[in-house]
């Protein structure tokens, strides 16, 4: 981003979309079609947000054509950059943009659910408002279904204005094909192969809570959408047979220790 | 040949020190010279003898001197006694073939030990301190959940047997375990920090805040909403939530899994609009990050019992007691059960005054019988 300036400069002729969304930290856009940046009506609104809206607008177009000093030249890319993205929530929830984020989805480009039991599911990029300047882009996880924080710290800064709140929900709307089977495993804290009490009995509650949706989807005849349903039985049975099994796994990993 | 002996650092500060090893402790010599502590470990590390030697940068290995080689042996045998397997003895006589090229397998096989003793060290009194501090400096990073709120984390394995799985981190606020961020994190294994340790961590500092400050109002909104459905839902509307209790199965209600719970679970809304739990990309894992209002509805042992007292079943003193099975908590849960217990003491008095009268009349009527029988 600071090097902003001198590369525009250089390479002005360049399509600034282009230059923009393969610069670092801008991994997470797409390319926002040309016909939509152009019709005015994709745009109702923006230029009360956006200052020097028209300027902005020129340079995202790449038909900018101002002369005018670096510091006034540095607020209207800062505004470009704004537009852009506030356009691009809008546009990302088009048929066109819908599909564009999905390869961008299927290609893992917004990184993966750093939840170990996800096993690695594509994440979307997601914003907990539509508000500009409320907070930034968080990443949603279809499988846990659950909200993470970017790794890389430059992507922290963007905006999620720029993705907005429905468009995740949107795409497996639209996609449900996509929609990733739910798991029900889960991470059960253990201390010398026994499991802890707290945890566990927490663990049984929300179990409970689950099965009881199940039971307000089967009344209503929807789908679960869980994986491995014929394991829940199981899952039921196994619990006495987990607690015998808890010092066994114990001896592998068993710690003779001096106080 | 040996560069291990010049060097000023020890093997196990440089190897602490390298990039990605970052969560391990430095394991004290005092830890790994104390023999019981290495229980077992010969049979699971290769080379056991050498690597022990190079992690605590004792008597350099010189393959040019057989006298030095036979002295170390001596010295071996001194400290490993009678029992020696026959693994180690394999090795020992591989020792005179060996080239410079062993000295790479000693040194993977003295990380592999390092490891494992690492995995007990951090659960002894003195790793778990060292672990604590690195704890308060967020050397272990923090949850990447977004209603975690940057909650301190730690390194756990998914398995205590070397190479099944790399290190993971548990985050005690929502009690799941996460991929680290790093990418250097994912050639370390898991079985160096262990299944135990996530746990027991939290379970000797109890006092340890790992609570997370709820930052945004709508969350904070969200919460109050939630809260009132699931009073409405239990049929609990307008009645106060029980009291807060000093502990919950164990551990402090404000260090139970305080980033899940209403607010902190991910509400998918378009538009504004939730989605609905009918639609096919509805809302499923919900339960996942949810936490009872009432906190006291974990309390199993309560709650099995409310629900035999409705039965109208005959509970004496002596049963709540063995459900109470865990000595520290049996006081609080007494304090918390007096009020029930007064309504079965009721019942329990009877009892008592049934078993008053029949043993008040048996003792009589065996004498009687005796005196029959006699």
């Amino acid at each position: 981003m600071d090097d902003f300036n001198s590369e525009t400069d250089s390479d002005y002729t360049s399509y600034w979309r282009d230059w923009f969304i393969s610069s670092r930290g801008n991994e997470y856009f797409c390319e926002i079609d040309e016909e939509y940046l152009t019709d005015r009506f994709n745009l109702t609104g923006l230029n009360t947000e956006v200052q020097y809206y028209q300027y902005a607008l020129d340079l995202v177009t790449d038909v900018f054509d101002l002369d005018c000093d670096d510091d006034m030249r540095e607020s209207i890319e800062k505004s470009a950059r704004h537009l852009y993205g506030l356009v691009h929530a809008r546009y990302i929830v088009t048929t066109r943009g819908l599909a564009k984020m999905l390869e961008k989805y299927k290609k893992g480009d917004f990184g993966k659910c750093p939840r170990v039991m996800c096993d690695q599911q594509p994440l979307l990029p997601m914003g907990q408002s539509d508000v500009s300047n409320t907070s930034p882009v968080k990443l949603f996880c279809a499988k846990c279904e659950d909200l993470y924080n970017p790794k890389s710290s430059r992507h922290a800064s963007i905006d999620g204005a720029y993705f907005g709140t429905s468009f995740h929900n949107i795409l497996f709307q639209v996609y449900p094909a996509f929609i990733p089977p739910k798991t029900q495993r889960r991470y059960e804290p253990r201390v010398f192969g026994f499991r802890v009490h707290a945890a566990a009995a927490l663990g049984r509650w929300q179990a409970e809570q689950r099965e009881s949706m199940k039971d307000r989807l089967k009344q209503a005849r929807v789908e679960t959408g869980f994986e491995e349903e014929d394991e829940e039985l199981e899952s039921e049975e196994d619990v006495d047979d987990e607690m015998d099994a808890g010092p066994e796994a114990f001896e592998h990993g068993a710690v003779p220790q001096q106080q | 040949m040996s560069s291990s002996s010049q060097v000023a650092e020890s093997w196990i500060s440089s190897f602490c020190g390298l990039l990605g090893h970052e969560y391990f402790a430095e394991v004290s010599e005092d830890f790994i010279e104390d023999d019981f502590n290495l229980t077992g470990l010969q049979s699971q590390v290769p080379m056991y003898k050498e690597a022990l030697e190079m992690i605590l940068d004792v008597e350099p290995e010189d393959d040019d001197d057989e006298d030095d080689e036979e002295d170390e042996e001596d010295e071996d045998e001194d400290i490993l006694g009678d029992d020696k397997p026959t693994g180690y003895r394999r090795a020992s006589d591989r020792r005179h073939l060996r080239m410079a090229s062993d000295l790479s397998v000693i040194e993977s096989s003295a990380e592999l030990l390092y490891g494992l003793i690492h995995q007990r060290y951090i659960t002894s009194r003195p790793g778990i301190q060292q672990m604590a501090e690195k704890y308060e400096l967020q050397h272990f990073g923090t949850c990447p959940r977004v209603f975690c709120n940057l909650c301190k984390v730690l390194p756990v394995g998914c398995s205590d047997t070397p190479g099944s799985e790399t290190v993971k981190l548990f985050c005690p606020s929502c009690l799941d375990v996460y991929t680290p961020p790093n990418s250097r994190f994912q050639t370390v294994d898991g079985a160096f920090f262990g299944t135990t340790f996530g746990c027991l961590f939290f379970m000797t500092f109890p006092e340890l805040e790992i609570g997370t400050v709820r930052q945004s109002a709508a969350g904070a909104a969200d919460a109050l909403l939630a809260i009132q459905a699931a009073q409405k839902a239990s049929g609990q509307a307008g009645t106060a939530l029980n009291p807060l209790p000093l502990t919950i199965n164990g551990i402090s209600p404000s260090n139970l899994a305080p980033g899940l719970g209403p607010g902190n679970i991910y509400e998918p809304r378009i538009y504004g609009f939730r989605v609905s739990e009918r639609a096919k990309s509805g809302p499923r894992m919900k339960w996942l990050r949810m936490r009872p209002v009432d906190i006291t509805d974990l309390d199993e042992t309560r709650r099995f019992w409310d629900g035999r007292e409705g039965g109208g079943s005959e509970m004496g003193d002596e049963d709540s007691n063995m459900a109470d099975a865990v000595p520290g908590q049996a006081v609080d849960r007494r304090k918390k059960l007096v009020g029930r217990r007064r309504r079965t003491n009721g019942s329990g008095g009877t009892g008592a005054v049934g078993g008053a009268v029949g043993e008040g009349g048996s003792p009589m009527d065996t004498n009687g019988v005796g005196i029959v029988g006699a």
